[in-house]
């Protein structure tokens, strides 16, 4: 266990290396020690876990060096694995290995520069690095460590291609963004720090006792606008469905296995916090259940493979808010944990796909490619059986713990469960239509698809495809006592079985609509469905709305002010002196008779002075 | 030995300008090795650590005993942490203006180690006409270094820069005979020494005024809004070595002087005054940021953003804690690497593309990729990232600020987004992007830049990841002001 500082120190190696090297390391160097770093600490971590589990510990923590320590303030660089750090750990360096190994393939020559591909992992392992220390920090400083670190190689990865400004305008989008959800963890941070006068984890949540619960409610609500910001939930979304401008590599590791998964991360982290505060409870479930409809409703309409994949995203978080909200912590984390595997396997196959289609991303310019493309259907549909829940793989314990839970979570509960039973037939709808879209019917002429396949592209969605079909009995071991609330099903038997059918119910409605038998594209082409499409399509109108009310009242009064409406006013007063100046000046003529009249009249000013005074 | 130091880059100054009959590159060698010694010194002074109060070297002796004025300096915690920073970012002005000079390295050179002398008396001296005069001393030089050796608008850059100093310097010289008065009128000496007049009995309804001369002078050095106008032209027109030398420096004596003088002297009227301060700090913090996104001139963009990250010291020393005070501390060292490189950024591509406009720009990543990852590195510094110095400042002076006035913290604490969307946008106007089909060709940084570049890099990152050394090098001395709870 000794060996947890490697973990993270690892990828940080491998970053220091590409960095330092500046590109000069021939390309499969670059692939050995990019994706090498990330196996390696996947293999520490194992070894550190098997070691952890088997020592019956409930934590154990790794000091290093004391940050900074001022008057009552201190923090420590520590390292702290639990359970649940544990299950981020294995999921970031597992997953992230995979998606490393995958990205050694996809990126090849597939860049614009050529110190890119070193670049690119170099990126790559700091935002594994940073991650570990946002889930392994024994310090909410060391967490907003992580935290602004994965942000920065978030914004990095989204903008690689930066020639084209449209990718550095998303990827500053996505970083502003979360930045204003950062700005209240930040504060929550402050406040916490002065109400319970430590930011360190464990005594923090000793302590939650001494806060008043508005003051709980206000701390949990700071730290929800942070965990709202990075997980791309209501109302800070807006970044992510831009944010697959990056790689799909990028989109898979951190825009849909890892990074926005920070905020369930840190509700779950702190649910000591939460306990005391109800209101702030409900308020994350809320908000989960919001993004849930909204996104699933949302990708429904996008044309975007990766958009589509985004929206699903968000929606699945949605699952992991709503479980948090409900007090389902380690189904949420359950969830999070699924959603990794098969998401990252619908992000690598949808990537082979596009490659294959020299970068082809509009599902309408695809078609028929199942027989064509046989590897990236495969994993593709394995990926999408489980995000629809389809019985038996991991998507489905993990999003019936959720439902279930939430059914029996008090007077919301029917609500919770209702409002997630028919997003999840909403998920097994678009997850149909895009199947279906893409892979059968007739695809539109595009030239022969030439899909790579090549062992270090296909291993990974093997072991993918293997996770998102078996992953859900891995939970079972980790997070066995956690999940006991399992054995409660049997009370809501009806319940359970809707639970299980409707997204079997919906996948069948989707062939149905999608597989050519009805003419959809007339009911949106006009009409009501024409305008729910526009609306869905736009993400329900966040953009728009944002740009009106913030960013272009920004820019336009910032634009108005360029020449600093404070300097007018010395400005003026130079004026004056200048004015002043010149007035003195043009009594300086140099005539005679002039300096004669002026003093003549002084003296008679003067005399009028001393006589009427 | 302080003045030892002071005396040989005086004189180090002269010899610099006499060796340009030697060689015309001669006074910048003599320029180096002038800041590499003082550094040298202030390393083995840290080395050899504090006596028994504290102080890691002092000197005193009369100078005018007639009225009470003395060469009392003192190199404390915080002293050492100041002068340390002057003699590094020395080296890299000298770098930065290798071969900018055209005309007159003799007097280029002269001029900045006079300035540098100046800096480090002001950073020492502890008896108030000295410390008046040397804050005088830092002036001149510098407005010579504008006016001879800067670009299109020198002449107004170098004069506005000159009256705003000297106006509110004479303020500050008002209060300081004011409290040397008062100081006699109550025990019948006449003396200039801080710790005699640290309790100098002013009438309580001068307090605030006297308080207020003080405030004005430093406030304008730092700068804070509404009297920041000179620092964009200024740091605009000024020569690379100039916009280092006043960034990196210039602007923390107005910080120290805040710490050193005008909150240990008059304590309750600073206290009465900090809602005032930290209001000032928010609106540089804001308006400093809202104003450099507007800008399309790197340099001056890099300039607006110095006000905003004053204002963080600003909110920092107003909060009357010590993690304010030393949030303070640590953005003034954070901010003088930052700054100072992404300006010898803006003046190396001056130099290549003979532009400071960013709308020239674009696209420069694949010319010089070196300098895009420079650029990258520090424009991420100072936008607060974790793990780099600047996030310690502004994290603790934020920290300090919220807990003596919450709202007003609340609206700097935004000032992280802004940050975030002027800094971002920087490096998409230059570095990023389409490639300009203006730009042919650009030379990318050398072994020369890269050093110093790498060497403000690790100075960054230690302070971001181990700030505990400077943290407790300027804590005796913070503790020591006696104003905090």
């Amino acid at each position: 266990m000794e060996l947890l500082w490697l973990v993270p120190a690892l990828p940080l190696a491998g970053f220091l290396v590409l960095f330092v090297t500046e590109g000069r390391l021939p390309d499969k160097l670059v692939a050995i020690v990019g994706a090498g770093t990330i196996g390696a600490a996947a293999l520490v971590a194992l070894v550190v876990g098997n070691a952890f589990v088997g020592s019956g510990q409930a934590a154990f923590v790794q000091p290093l060096w004391t940050w900074m320590a001022v008057g009552g303030f201190e923090a420590d660089v520590a390292l702290h694995l639990d359970s649940l750090s544990l299950v981020m750990m294995g999921v970031i360096t597992g997953v992230g290995f995979l998606i490393h190994l995958y990205a050694t393939g996809y990126m090849w020559r597939d860049h614009e520069e050529p110190q890119g591909y070193s670049r690119f992992f170099a990126y790559m392992n700091l935002f594994v690095f940073a991650m570990l220390m946002l889930v392994l920090g024994d310090s909410l400083l060391v967490l907003f460590l992580g935290w602004e670190g994965v942000g920065l190689c978030s914004y990095l990865l989204i903008g690689f291609y930066h020639r084209d400004s449209a990718n550095g305008l998303a990827a500053r989008k996505a970083f502003v963004v979360t930045r204003v959800g950062d700005t209240a963890l930040a504060l929550g941070l402050f406040l916490l720090f002065w109400q319970v006068g430590t930011l360190q984890i464990a005594e923090v949540l000793e302590r939650t006792a001494s806060l008043s619960p508005g003051m709980a409610t206000v701390i949990c609500l700071l730290l929800l606008g942070g965990a709202v910001g990075k997980s791309a939930q209501l109302p800070l979304q807006t970044w992510l469905p831009d944010a697959m401008a990056g790689p799909t590599p990028v989109s898979a590791l951190i825009h849909a296995a890892t990074m926005v998964t920070a905020g369930v991360y840190l509700i779950a982290r702190l649910q000591g916090l939460y306990l005391a505060s109800p209101d702030a409870q409900l308020a994350v479930a809320v908000v989960g259940l919001a993004t849930l409809f909204l996104a699933s409703c949302t990708a429904l309409a996008q044309n975007d493979i990766k958009r589509i994949l985004a929206y699903s995203t968000m929606s699945q978080i949605g699952y992991m808010f709503l479980a948090l909200g409900v007090g389902a912590w380690s189904a949420a984390i359950f969830h999070l944990m699924t959603h990794a595997f098969f998401k990252a396997l619908l992000f690598l196959s949808a990537g082979s796909v596009i490659l294959a289609l020299h970068h082809e991303q509009d599902i309408f310019k695809m078609g028929g490619l199942r027989k064509k493309l046989p590897v990236p259907f495969w994993s593709m549909a394995i990926g999408s059986l489980g995000l629809v829940a389809f019985p038996f793989t991991s998507g489905f314990f993990s999003k019936d713990a959720i439902l279930l839970t939430a059914y029996g979570s008090g007077d919301l509960g029917w609500l919770f469960w209702f409002g997630g039973v028919a997003a999840a037939g909403l998920t097994a709808l678009y997850t149909t239509r895009m199947m279906v879209v893409v892979f059968w019917g007739e695809g539109p002429a595009h030239g022969e698809p030439e899909d790579r396949g090549w062992a270090n592209m296909v291993l990974p969605l093997v072991a993918l495809a293997a996770l998102a079909l078996g992953g859900g009995w891995l939970g079972f071991a980790v997070l066995d006592e956690q999940l006991g609330a399992m054995a409660e099903f049997s009370h809501f038997e009806p319940v359970a079985l809707a639970t299980t059918l409707v997204p079997l119910a919906a996948i069948g409605l989707g062939v149905l609509l999608f597989g050519g038998r009805v003419d959809v594209r007339r009911w949106v082409a006009a009409g009501p469905g024409a305008a729910l499409t526009r609306l869905f399509g736009s993400g329900w109108a966040f953009d728009w709305l944002y740009d009106r009310a913030a960013v272009r009242p920004f820019v336009a009064v910032a634009r108005a002010n360029k020449n600093d409406v404070v300097d007018f006013v010395y400005r003026i007063a130079v004026a004056i002196v200048r004015g002043c100046h010149h007035i003195g000046a043009l009594l300086q003529t140099g005539r005679l008779r002039w300096y004669a009249a002026n003093m003549a009249l002084g003296l008679v000013v003067l005399f009028l002075i001393v006589v009427l005074a | 030995m302080i003045l030892w130091v002071v005396l040989n880059l005086l004189a180090l100054g002269v010899v610099a300008w006499a060796s340009e009959r030697l060689d015309s590159r001669a006074p910048r060698w003599v320029s180096l090795a002038a800041f590499a010694l003082g550094l040298a010194w202030a390393a083995l002074e840290w080395q050899g650590g504090p006596d028994a109060n504290g102080l890691y070297a002092a000197q005193s002796f009369d100078w005018i005993p007639r009225f009470g004025i003395a060469v009392i300096l003192e190199l404390d915690g915080l002293s050492l942490l100041m002068v340390a920073l002057t003699m590094f970012l020395g080296i890299v002005a000298v770098v930065s203006s290798w071969d900018e000079t055209e005309h007159g390295e003799g007097f280029f050179q002269f001029n900045i180690l006079w300035v540098m002398a100046g800096v480090v008396g002001v950073f020492t001296a502890l008896d108030l006409f000295l410390f008046f005069f040397f804050w005088e001393v830092m002036l001149i030089p510098m407005y010579f270094l504008i006016a001879i050796w800067g670009h299109e608008e020198k002449g107004y850059a170098s004069m506005k820069f000159f009256l705003f100093t000297q106006a509110s310097g004479l303020l500050m010289l008002l209060s300081i005979l004011a409290l040397v008065f008062f100081h006699y009128a109550a025990t019948g000496t006449v003396t200039f020494s801080y710790r005699d007049l640290l309790g100098a009995s002013v009438p309580e309804s001068l307090r605030p005024w006297l308080m207020l001369g003080f405030f004005a002078a430093f406030a304008t050095k730092l700068p804070a809004v509404p009297v920041h106008t000179w620092l964009p032209d200024a740091h605009t027109q000024a020569p690379t070595a100039g916009s280092v030398i006043l960034a990196g420096i210039l602007l923390k004596t107005g910080a120290y002087g805040l710490i050193r003088f005008a909150v240990p002297l008059f304590p309750e009227a600073s206290q009465d005054f900090a809602w005032w301060a930290m209001l000032l700090g928010v609106a540089s913090i804001l308006y400093g940021g809202v104003m450099a996104f507007s800008q399309t001139d790197f340099k001056r963009l890099v300039a607006y953003s110095s006000i905003a990250h004053m204002g963080f010291v600003l909110l920092g020393v107003y909060a009357f804690n010590e993690q304010g005070m030393q949030g303070a501390v640590v953005t003034m060292v954070a901010h003088g690497f930052s700054t100072a490189a992404l300006f010898m950024m803006a003046g190396a591509i001056q130099q290549r593309l003979h532009t400071r406009e960013m709308a020239r720009m674009g696209g420069l990543w694949t010319h010089a990729p070196r300098m895009g990852t420079m650029t990258l590195f520090f424009v991420v510094a100072s936008v607060g990232m974790p793990g780099l110095g600047n996030f310690v400042g502004e994290f603790l002076a934020l920290l300090g600020a919220f807990k003596a006035n919450w709202p007003l913290t609340v609206a700097a604490t935004f000032g992280i987004v802004v940050a975030a969307v002027y800094g971002l946008y920087l490096m998409q106007r230059s570095f990023q992007g389409e490639p300009n089909p203006d730009v042919a060709a650009m030379p990318d940084f050398g072994l020369r830049e890269m050093s110093v570049m790498v060497a403000m890099m690790i100075a960054l990152v230690w302070v971001g990841v181990y700030p505990q050394p400077v943290l407790d090098l300027s804590a005796a001395t913070i503790r020591g002001l006696g104003v905090l709870p």
